[in-house]
């Protein structure tokens, strides 16, 4: 089990190392790193928009450069928190608590580099678990029937719509929209078009890179648009000398990091609770077992150290299950799915076998690309601290134009601008109504899928329901699919407004700050 | 309580989505259902359409047994309908010049008309941007990526 791991991961290294694909995954990780530091601009609308551009890439370098996206934009986003106090990433809200004290101490240099640290060793540990627990995933998956599949999926969305951001009834609204769009096109097996209103168009289904360009592109544009101030460069003067932490920093830092990393792998196993919720959980966790808690908000080392970690170790290891059983725990591993599929790659259990180079070459990537960006945010910190300086007034019309050549290029039809169009407007009407549109697209990857497998059971057991009861495996997660509303809907009762993900966001911040989707 | 309950936000976001969840159960209805064993193109959406209705009937209770919230306009606080014009625009006019004068018109326009949408833009800062991003888009996707859409045409 261990040699045959380690012999994967060699190949993978072998795959990752290959020069294009160094080079698609340094360019995913710069982007993303980015796109992390600017404020206004988040992982998701920045994948969407290089999605399109990734059809002419081969799979595995579309990948390496897609997933880099996602976990470099959180090396950025630290930047954004710690020196202006700006939770413009979610996952990296809780940093601002004690990371621009510490900033204001004169010590944010000390901070920003404890955060590569602790974001190298809780990503070092995401992987390692990604290695060892992927290959025995894949194993038990490969026995399930459609059944089996069937109630996992519906684990995997009511997890992903409940438990991310906003109320858990919204959450699950929006994923029956997104299952609904999914179903937008002509049915798979009678070939009948459903809900295309006669549109020709729209026999093939909505485009996922319409809808998330739409969704994460232009109704966060028309969010934020005017409602960004001027951010406060004050304390942005960083070199790279100032990066060292000082021994004691180093010290008290260290079992946090490690605690962090602990619990954001533990968080990542767990569907649907991404990176934000591992950090917060973490930041509450160490303020609990402090010996000073009161101190907490004035600039902890260890308030950076651990919820840091925390964050990625759990993005690396929410590649677990999109990559060992198709799916997706959140919106931006539902997206980088759908760049899988557009590849003509079924995602799914036999992935590993059938694809080994996209599975192991990923993994190994994500060391080079971690490295890549301790590399590159630690002699390079000056260049990412004049890229917080970027007004939001130049980046989202240029977004616009990538918005809609993208969205073009995908067939090579104007239709599908004017789909974008709608699906934004409509995308803004959701915020507005206080729905977070995340899950839509977690909704809309999977529906297919969900559709094709409900029918499969339900063929196979000649139409008696209770069948997903009946099987042991499936009756589990049906069973914790229970658990998780009985659950969600006693702690709504018993304390309403006491949710982690709404607990600790700072509110003292001066400047209305739009939070990108995560 | 009607009256109040009319001001809460999420009683229009409840009921929207018990209306969508009505109608994507009427419209399920008119294509075959089959039977359970073998299921037609409708029973799917059928089933997702009264999962919906049901979820919309929560929400509007919710927003039925809350006490009404400080802010509850749907609208944000600051309304840019200009903006919000201008970035929806955008696209639209790309749609437009694109069909009738080709690419680079069309991607000037889709940059110039959102940032004129910022409060601080000038039409100059808006143009110069505009012409930069048409100068390296136009490099990448037409010559880098030769995606099939003529620099410049005139009609159809």
């Amino acid at each position: 089990m261990f040699e045959t791991a380690l012999q994967d991961l060699w190949y993978g290294f072998g795959v990752a190392l290959e020069p294009h694909n160094v080079m698609w995954c340094f360019i995913g990780v710069f982007v993303g790193n980015m796109v992390g530091v600017l404020p206004g601009m988040g992982p998701l609308a920045t994948i969407s928009i290089l999605l399109p551009l990734t059809f002419g890439i081969k799979p595995v370098g579309a990948i390496l450069m897609l997933a880099g996206v996602f976990y470099g934009s959180q090396y950025g986003g630290a930047i954004c928190s710690i020196l202006l106090n700006l939770p413009c990433h979610p996952p990296h809200a809780v940093t601002c608590l004690d990371g621009f004290p510490l900033t204001k101490k004169g010590r944010g240099g000390a901070a920003l580099g404890i955060t590569v640290i602790s974001s190298f060793v809780g990503a070092s540990w995401g992987i390692t678990e990604m290695i060892f627990l992927a290959p025995i995933l894949v194993i038990v998956a490969l026995k399930f029937g459609p059944a089996e599949i069937c109630s996992l999926m519906l684990l995997g969305l009511l997890a992903g719509s409940t438990l991310a951001r906003g109320s858990p009834l919204k959450g699950v609204a929006m994923t029956v929209c997104g299952l609904l769009i999914g179903i937008v096109g002509s049915d798979i097996e009678t070939g009948t078009p459903r809900f295309t209103f006669g549109i020709p168009n729209l026999f093939d289904g909505v485009e996922i890179v319409a809808l998330a360009l739409g969704l994460f592109g232009i109704a966060e544009f028309m969010k934020s648009v005017n409602q960004l101030s001027e951010v406060d460069t004050k304390y942005t003067n960083v070199k790279f000398k100032d990066l060292r932490p000082t021994r004691d920093e180093f010290r008290r830092s260290i079992p946090a990091m490690f605690r962090g990393t602990l619990i954001g792998s533990l968080c990542a196993l767990i569907p649907g609770t991404g990176p934000t919720i591992a950090s917060f959980i973490s930041y509450a966790t160490e303020k609990k077992i402090s010996k000073t808690p009161e101190l907490f908000g004035t600039g902890m080392i260890e308030g950076v150290a651990c919820p840091e970690a925390s964050t990625h170790s759990s993005v690396q290891g929410d590649f677990i299950p999109t990559m060992s059983l198709g799916i997706p725990g959140d919106a931006v591993m539902a997206l980088i799915l759908g760049a899988l599929m557009i590849q003509g790659i079924v995602p799914g259990p036999q992935l590993i076998s059938e694809h080994p180079d996209i599975f192991w070459g990923l993994i190994a990537s994500f060391w080079i690309g971690n490295i890549i960006l301790v590399i590159l945010n630690v002699p390079m910190i000056g260049l990412w601290v004049k890229l917080l300086t970027i007004p939001y007034k130049y980046l989202y019309p240029s977004a616009m134009f990538f918005v809609a050549i993208g969205v073009y290029s995908t067939n090579n039809d104007m239709f599908q601008v004017g789909e974008v169009i709608v699906i934004g407007v409509v995308g803004y009407l959701l915020l507005l109504l206080d729905f977070h549109p995340a899950p839509i697209l977690l909704g809309f990857v999977l529906g297919p899928r969900f559709e094709e497998n409900f029918r499969r059971a339900m063929l196979i057991s000649r139409g008696d329901i209770l069948v997903f009861i009946k099987h042991p495996i499936s009756a589990v997660f049906i069973g914790l699919c229970v658990l998780l509303i009985v659950m969600q809907v006693y702690v709504r009762l018993r304390a309403p407004k006491s949710l982690p993900t709404e607990m600790a966001l700072p509110t003292d911040h001066h400047a209305k700050v739009p939070e990108a989707a995560e | 309580m009607f009256r109040t309950l009319v001001k809460k936000r999420d009683f229009y976001a409840g009921g929207l989505m018990t209306l969508l969840g009505a109608a994507v159960t009427l419209d399920s209805m008119t294509y075959t259902l089959g039977t359970l064993t073998h299921m037609g193109p409708g029973m799917f959406p059928l089933m997702l359409g009264i999962t919906l209705t049901f979820v919309g009937v929560l929400i509007l209770g919710t927003a039925v047994v809350t006490p009404l919230g400080e802010d509850e306009s749907i609208l944000p606080k600051d309304r840019e309908w200009y903006a919000w014009g201008c970035i929806l625009a955008g696209p639209i006019a790309f749609i437009i010049l694109g069909e009738f004068f080709g690419l680079v018109p069309a991607t000037f326009a889709c940059v110039f008309i959102p940032a004129l949408g910022d409060r601080t833009a000038t039409l100059k800062s808006s143009a110069i941007l505009a012409a930069g991003v048409t100068f390296f888009g136009v490099l990448l996707f037409s010559y880098v990526l030769k995606i099939p859409f003529p620099m410049f045409k005139w009609g159809l």
